[in-house]
């Protein structure tokens, strides 16, 4: 199997890469590239408050975290579910090295110190998760994260002296920074598409780096991988490392999006969830996860008003989303992704008459 | 046994030693001195029964979970919602015909054919594709959590123990010596003891199933080699569908049991879920007598835990797992 099979578009060729480099970068960029760019900045001139904060606010920051676990699965092949703990972990690193509620935990570190140690400290605990799961393989790797998850989960929820225990940490916000109040509609949406857009990039861009494809290497075959003489366990761990790094940055846009950060932040409910985003959007492409957090948050928002418009029981809209879950994990492995890439392929291939050369997988 | 004394002199000494004391620490009265350190003697065996009959429990739901695993590699993560389900079916059956051996019945073959619908639709048509597998079935908890709670709300239920089980029973344990001489016994529920009893009784049966009869000897083969069985002439799906079905069966049986000595809400099924996966991976995955002693050592550290570090028993069972996953990564008790 090729190594480049599942990551999109064609690698970069070496010669040209000195002079040319930013120009071909911006050439790779396809047309729905510029479109969506363009869409999402000029998003806030005709969308509400709402809209912005907390449909695409919220979408972007779960698919940031949903998009660290597209990393690990995608391109490592673990599966790890202690990406949100990982993000509540640097929400409540901020709470308690920064200002919160809470004054007698809270430090009230000021932000250039609090910020960075806290995602150092969520990195930190990433990676050691990470070093755990690398232990065992494939499918152990889910059960295992998840019972780091719901550890951190209960841990968080029964530790009164650094976490809060039950209620956690309020009126958390982001700092005043030249004079902007970023926890406004619109400030808080360019600082959130910055992030979302830069963790997309960089996980486009690791994909294809050497330690990328060594990673790929590495999904497809690990013994080989190890022939060639790859260290397989570091270049895991160092996965996780990476992963953690966006998973942190989420988290703390989560803490400031919502205000607060509770253990029910990384309950196992939202660890699920997260799994849920990434597999419906699509585990192949970074895209895949914000594809997938905004038909989830979505689908938070509005199935209860539509379920009671159709006459049905509102409350039923978990129901409505496991069903849907179970539809497209049942018919398309590759998620939402993968339902329109076999359209795209069905209708080239009516087209042209002649059947295309297949993917491969049905 | 000897084998094992053979290999390792000192461990075995390690062992004997601490057996003999936790005997002495059951059966004879403490010294004060002890009572000072430890508290009274009968908060220390309530515990320990308690976090035995717990083990009793976790064992009925893990050994169902770890034999589907085992024998298919399928990771159900619906395990949960069919440990639930099978406490509500008992609980409604309980409460309609007021006996409380049926519901065990009626809920174990309900449950079983729950497993053989799961297995024929969705097992059987994903063969090999673990994450595939693996995600369906997490819908499949998902949508099965929320008809549960359609159904039967957000309340607690428990199922009434009958009057022949209700009540203390008085074992031949002394907890104190009264000042006045007298000598008092620990009580214990008595369906707590028939559980366990039960518990071991089917833990001893599926032992004999496995290693002494025919569908035992397949069943392993499968476990070993499923290809080459298939290959043989064995028809593997019906052996697939049968320990399936039986997986499933433990689990709603376990439900009964629960929501007899426990109760039944939401939110159990990721308890149990959670539960049975920390004791497979510390027990080994696949294995029947991992599954045993990892339950019992879950149960105890609970219990303990939640005796003498109130706050942090729940963190303490993870903490097991973690150092069992750093030590030995296979499980306590794995094959490989």
């Amino acid at each position: 199997m090729a190594l480049l099979d599942e990551t999109g578009s064609t690698p970069v060729s070496s010669p040209e890469r000195a002079q040319g480099r930013w120009t071909q970068w911006f050439g790779q960029i396809p047309a729905w590239g510029w479109l969506l760019a363009a869409f999402m900045l000029c998003l806030p001139l005709f969308a509400s408050n709402f809209v912005i904060y907390q449909i695409f606010g919220w979408a972007m920051i779960l698919g940031m975290i949903a998009l660290s676990l597209m990393f690990l699965a995608g391109y490592g092949g673990m599966v790890s579910l202690v990406q949100m703990s990982v993000a509540a972990c640097a929400g409540y690193m901020v709470a308690i090295l920064g200002n919160s509620a809470a004054t007698e935990i809270s430090l009230g570190w000021p932000w250039w110190l609090n910020i960075p140690v806290a995602i150092l400290i969520a990195m930190a605990f990433g990676t050691i998760s990470g070093a755990l799961a690398v232990r065992t393989e494939g499918i152990y790797t889910i059960m295992i994260t998840l019972a780091i998850a719901s550890a951190f989960f209960y841990f968080t929820r029964q530790n009164y002296v650094i976490f809060n225990g039950f209620s956690g940490f309020n009126s958390l916000e982001p700092p005043r920074l030249f004079g902007v109040d970023w926890r406004q509609a619109v400030p808080f949406y360019y600082l959130t598409l910055f992030w979302a857009t830069l963790s997309y990039l960089a996980v486009w861009y690791v994909s294809r780096s050497p330690f990328g494809l060594a990673l790929q290497g590495i999904r497809d075959n690990p013994r080989r991988m190890s022939a060639l003489g790859f260290n397989i366990t570091a270049h895991r761990i160092a996965a996780y490392t990476f992963a953690a790094f966006f998973a942190a940055i989420a988290g703390i846009l989560l803490s400031w999006l919502n205000g607060q950060i509770s253990p029910g932040t990384a309950g196992v409910g939202p660890v699920i969830d997260i799994l849920i985003i990434a597999v419906v959007g699509g585990l192949k492409r970074p895209i895949g996860p914000f594809i997938g957090a905004l038909v989830y948050v979505l689908l938070r928002t509005f199935a209860l008003d539509v379920l009671v418009s159709l006459g049905l029981d509102g409350q039923r809209f978990q129901l409505l989303i496991g069903l849907g879950f179970l539809l497209i994990v049942f018919f398309s492995p590759d998620g939402l992704l993968g339902l329109w890439e076999r359209w795209k392929s069905h209708m080239a291939k009516s087209e042209s008459g002649l059947a295309p050369m297949h993917d491969g997988d049905a | 046994m000897i084998r094992f004394y053979e290999r390792h002199p000192i461990w075995s000494l390690v062992i004997l030693i601490a057996v003999i004391f936790l005997v002495w620490l059951v059966f004879s009265p403490w010294p004060p001195g002890f009572v000072d350190v430890f508290g009274r003697k009968k908060i220390f065996l309530n515990a320990l029964f308690n976090g035995i009959t717990l083990g009793g429990l976790y064992f009925l739901v893990a050994s169902g979970f770890t034999l589907i695993f085992g024998l298919m590699r399928n990771v159900n993560l619906a395990h949960g919602s069919l440990y639930l389900l099978g406490g509500y079916i008992g609980y409604e059956i309980a409460d309609w015909t007021g006996s409380w051996l049926l519901s065990f019945i009626i809920a174990f073959l309900a449950v079983a054919a729950v497993g053989v619908i799961l297995q024929v639709v969705v097992f059987r048509r994903m063969e090999g594709e673990d994450l595939r597998q693996t995600l369906v079935t997490i819908g499949i908890s998902i949508v099965i959590a929320d008809l549960m709670l359609w159904i039967w709300g957000g309340d607690f239920y428990q199922i009434l123990t009958p009057e022949w089980l209700s009540g203390p029973v008085m074992l031949p344990l002394v907890t104190a010596v009264k000042s006045s001489g007298e000598t008092v016994y620990l009580k214990y529920p008595t369906v707590r003891l028939v559980i366990l009893l039960g518990a071991v009784v089917i833990g001893v049966g599926m032992w004999l199933l496995l290693n002494r009869t025919r569908i035992g000897m397949l069943v392993r083969a499968g476990v070993d080699d499923r290809d080459m069985l298939s290959a043989t002439g064995v028809r593997i799906q019906l052996v697939f569908v049968a320990v399936f079905a039986f997986g499933a069966g433990l689990a709603g049986l376990a439900g009964v049991v629960g929501g007899t000595f426990q109760s039944l809400a939401p939110g159990e099924d990721t308890r149990f879920l959670l539960a049975s996966l920390v004791v497979v991976i510390v027990g080994g995955m696949g294995s029947i007598p991992g599954a045993a002693l990892g339950a019992v050592i879950i149960g105890l550290a609970e219990q303990f835990g939640s005796v003498y570090m109130p706050t942090y028993s729940v963190v303490l069972t993870f903490l097991i797992m973690v150092l069992v996953l750093a030590f030995r990564p296979q499980g306590l008790l794995s094959m490989r």
